[in-house]
């Protein structure tokens, strides 16, 4: 099947400069990754991992400091291409929501609080659907009925609505043209835990549907487990490893990704869960070699003065590490058992 | 400290040009100390007489040399300000943190007295001081007068910022390691609310220095001493501009605008250098 | 047995609207619970927002002053002026970690000086090789050392780092009781474990007494003695942690284990809602103004509707 984004050795940085002191942070230092129609591809990172300044540049919300200074980005929307890193304001504007849309961590920025919910819909939604009246109102109740929303959510204000309600009026603000491409930043970070199932399955449900690609950008592994169809994992702007979700829940081939997964703990599993060492580089100043060098505990000297590339070690699986075949899947590890049990 | 004037003065025009108003300014009221006569006295330069060689601001009805006069007139003018400024930020800090941070009884009483302190009207205010102390109205005096009067709404500004930092958790770490309100006030939020202190300032002496004029161009201060203010008070009542004497009031309003400009490029270049978010990128976070 | 932390019947009650508004909202409901002295524990509150979970918090740490019932810490009400020398004394023993690591320090300041004031305070040093060594040994605590710690400003340390530097300085003045609200969820993943670990080294190693305040069940799971499940301010389920969390049983405990997102299957994740579940918590909810808790055989205490 064909991709529906394919990137190309993007490399965005932050170029800053303050009363002389000049910095350049690699936020996003070439990623190749590609997108496929009809899937679910999530992004996990910690925070300043450059995840977000990736997600920028495909939402084509470049704004200096931050520029891309390498690469592309190439969206094909049913034969249209479409570059957010050189596309025009005026291509731009016809893509969005009809083709790209955004589900957004804090709901309260795409929906304005002082405006009734209906009035998002006709902001963003009257013109790239090309109806208007009645039969645009027809297709926005439609929709909310699919998402098993009640149409009352369109008289009421962002502030009048709970946390998890906001959320699934956004997605449904973000669905409703129908877009082949949604960029889902966080989308269920800041809700509890029975809202945040409720909010991921109704977005998978949608996403289904509609047959879009949905790029989820998550630090929670665990969302990832539930709603992805692959995970791409970010490390200090690179991308390390990718994977079929179940594969890189399985079977990692990055120690950091090893890490990550291990480290989860469970209800009824007690095992003494590890702890990685050291901190997440300074994008300022990254080490050199393999970014991850200096926490590995596999790391050798190779690791500290070559770059590993991103290669496939098998099928849809790319890893970026010199000792990936080493890498064991921690989960099945003998850890120690849990020192305190209860007395 | 240095280095701060360095960078500042490299990197930011805003920065230089209010240094080279500012500058020109003060060392023009500098100049006064060297003044070859007291600036007071009358009739020891021949009236009236346009701007020159020999008296480079030209001379007055009153027989004053104009750039020697100026200087007196700057130098007073320039403390004035820079006095109500001081003491005026000093309250409204004072005040602003107490009410913001402490919160409680404490920031109803203060915050009560700033509105009365609003609501007053100055200006008969200030006459009436002209009416009851009359020649004991000196320019620290009526500094005094209006830098009680300087400080409510700055205070409450001051208070707003205050309010917000009682409730991020740094603050709290503060309180657990037992620092003392004072403590806290003054070394954790005062960083925060410094860029209001400067901004505000400048407002302040554009104010202060302007109901000054004000006043004295009423005839409602003491007009023995030269200001900026008295200087025109004299210019009006000997007609200046009907009798064709233009350099009397044209050169101290050109000066006063300057000085005006240079303070306000000082402030807005300065409070983006100790922004906090400006300081915080510089030190690289 | 000697009782360190007693709550006892605790309400707080927040008045909704203006001044002269007759609404209110409960936000805690009836809170009850002890800490032993002599026997350091993990006890840890769970709930979702808004289930007054962090404002028992705070009035456990004096910010706040309960509507009816009491918190006594060694047998005397906690103080909850700013000023004098019981609130002083009570800071030396109970000592808050919070949230977000990244807000936890003034961004202007240097880390080692909030160490340094909290030796100072409360450790009466004679001299500065003293302050030194209280703050190296609290930093040893938690895996740093002062050298790795002094002169740094807080953008200049990880989430990780300037999360166990909230906890160090907490340290410092040996507390006997450290309140950790949401101590993780703002760290990042691959430094949450670190943290955890501590959390339960403090107690294992140091003694101290953990109130470990979360959302989330598999940490809880993983480091508690003792839990508490609170709804809407009340508590649903009380006792040994492994106990509740493997075999919850009021609906809204069983709610929120079944809601926490498992991944254990990865890539075929099963995202269905509990639907009987919200229907059976939200019942149990809208009766709960008679309700009480009710002890059961193996130890625990379930709320139940008469």
């Amino acid at each position: 099947m064909a991709d529906i984004l394919t990137v190309q050795g993007l490399k965005a940085y932050y170029l800053m400069n303050y009363y002389g002191i000049s910095r350049e942070v690699r936020a996003v230092d070439d990623i190749t990754m590609t997108v496929k129609h009809n899937e679910i591809y999530g992004i996990a990172g910690e925070s300043s991992s450059g995840k977000t300044s990736f997600i920028k540049v495909l939402a084509a919300a470049i704004r200096p400091p931050l520029e891309v200074v390498a690469g592309s980005a190439v969206y094909d929307f049913g034969g249209q291409q479409v570059d957010p890193t050189t596309a025009s304001p005026d291509v731009l504007k016809q893509i969005r929501w009809k083709h790209l849309s955004y589900i957004m961590q804090g709901s309260m920025s795409v929906l304005n609080p002082v405006r009734r919910i209906e009035k998002s819909f006709v902001d963003f939604a009257m013109e790239p659907l090309g109806l208007s009246g009645k039969a645009f109102w027809n297709r926005v109740r439609d929709h909310l009925a699919h998402l098993k929303l009640s149409p009352n959510v369109l008289r009421a204000y962002p502030h009048e609505l709970s946390g998890g309600m906001r959320q699934r009026v956004t997605i449904g603000l973000a669905t409703v043209c129908h877009p082949e491409f949604i960029i889902a930043d966080e989308p269920t970070t800041a809700l509890d835990v029975v809202v945040q199932k409720d909010v991921l399955a109704l977005l998978r449900n949608i996403q289904q549907e509609i047959k879009s690609s949905v790029v989820f950008v998550t630090h929670d592994m665990a969302v990832h487990a539930n709603i992805a169809d692959r995970v791409g994992i970010i490390y200090a702007g690179r991308l390390v490893e990718e994977a079929r979700t179940r594969d890189l829940f399985m079977s990692p081939r990055h120690p950091y990704t090893g890490h990550l997964v291990a480290s989860l703990p469970r209800i009824g599993d007690t095992r003494q869960r590890p702890a990685l060492e050291g901190r997440p580089p300074n994008l300022a100043e990254p080490p050199p070699g393999c970014r991850f060098h200096p926490r590995c505990p596999l790391a050798i000297d190779r690791c500290r003065s070559e770059v590993p590339p991103l290669v496939t070690v098998a099928e849809e699986h790319r890893a970026a590490c010199w000792r990936s075949d080493e890498v064991r899947p921690v989960l099945d590890a003998d850890l120690p058992r849990n020192r305190a049990e209860v007395s | 400290m240095f280095s701060v004037f360095r960078d500042l003065l490299r990197y930011n025009v805003e920065f230089l040009i209010g240094v080279v108003l500012v500058g020109f300014i003060t060392i023009f009221a500098c100049l006064s100390f060297f003044a070859p006569m007291e600036p007071a006295m009358v009739y020891v330069v021949p009236p009236d007489q346009p701007p020159s060689w020999q008296f480079w601001f030209g001379t007055n009805s009153r027989g004053q040399d104009m750039f020697w006069q100026l200087t007196d007139a700057f130098w007073n003018s320039l403390t004035f300000g820079l006095t109500v400024a001081v003491i005026s930020r000093i309250i409204s800090i004072v005040i602003g943190m107490m009410a913001g941070y402490l919160g409680g009884i404490f920031d109803r009483v203060f915050m009560f007295f700033a509105d009365i302190f609003v609501a007053i009207p100055i200006f008969p205010i200030l006459i009436l001081f002209y009416f009851v102390l009359r020649s004991d109205l000196n320019s620290f005096n009526l500094a005094l007068v209006m830098a009680c009067f300087g400080w409510p709404y700055d205070a409450r500004l001051i208070r707003t910022v205050a309010l917000g930092l009682r409730h991020r958790e740094f603050t709290r770490q503060a309180v657990f390691a037992g620092m003392s309100p004072v403590k806290i006030m003054f070394e954790e939020h005062l960083p925060y609310v410094m860029p209001i202190i400067f901004s505000t300032a400048m407002a302040n002496m554009i104010w202060s220095i302007g109901l000054e004029v004000t006043l004295a161009v009423l005839g409602f201060t003491n007009i023995t001493i030269p200001t900026v203010g008295t200087t025109l008070f004299w210019a009006n009542n000997h007609s200046a501009l009907i009798v064709g004497i233009w350099w009397w009031i044209l050169i101290p309003v050109v000066l006063l605008v300057m000085m005006f400009i240079g303070l306000f490029l000082l402030a807005v270049s300065m409070n983006e250098y100790i922004d906090p978010r400006s300081r915080l990128r510089r030190m690289g976070a | 047995m000697t009782a360190l932390l007693e709550v006892e019947h605790v309400y707080r009650r927040f008045p909704m609207g203006g001044i002269l508004a007759r609404d209110f909202t409960d936000a805690v409901v009836d809170a009850q619970f002890t800490l032993e002295k002599e026997r350091p524990e993990i006890f840890t509150i769970i709930g979702e927002s808004g289930s007054g979970k962090t404002t028992l918090a705070r009035m456990i740490l004096g910010l706040d002053v309960p509507t009816s019932g009491q918190i006594r810490y060694l047998g005397r009400p906690v103080p909850t002026s700013m000023w004098g020398r019981a609130r002083h004394d009570f800071m030396a023993r109970v000592q808050p970690v919070f949230q977000n690591p990244f807000e936890a320090f003034n961004p202007l300041k240097r880390v080692d000086r909030y160490l340094e004031s909290t030796a100072t305070a409360f450790r009466a040093p004679r001299s500065r090789a003293e302050i030194d060594r209280a703050m190296d040994e609290a930093l040893v605590k938690v895996g740093l050392t002062l050298a790795e710690v002094k002169g740094r400003y807080p953008h200049e340390l990880s989430g990780g780092q300037l999360q166990r530097c909230a906890i160090a300085r907490a340290l410092v003045c040996d507390p006997e009781v450290l309140i950790a609200d949401e101590p993780v969820s703002m760290v990042d993943a691959s430094l949450r474990m670190a943290i955890v670990n501590l959390l339960k080294s403090l107690r294992d190693d140091f003694g101290v007494h953990v109130i470990y305040i979360t959302h989330d069940l598999a940490t809880a799971y993983y480091i508690s003695d003792r839990i508490i499940i609170m709804q809407k301010g009340r508590v649903v389920e009380m006792g040994p942690a492994r106990l509740v969390l493997e075999n919850p049983q009021h609906p809204y405990a069983r709610l929120l284990k079944a809601s926490v997102l498992s991944t254990e299957n990865a890539g075929h994740g099963d995202l269905a809602p509990a639907t009987d579940l919200i229907a059976a918590s939200d019942e149990m909810l809208a009766k709960a103004v008679h309700s009480h808790m009710v002890e059961q055989p193996d130890g625990r205490f379930v709320r139940s509707n008469p």
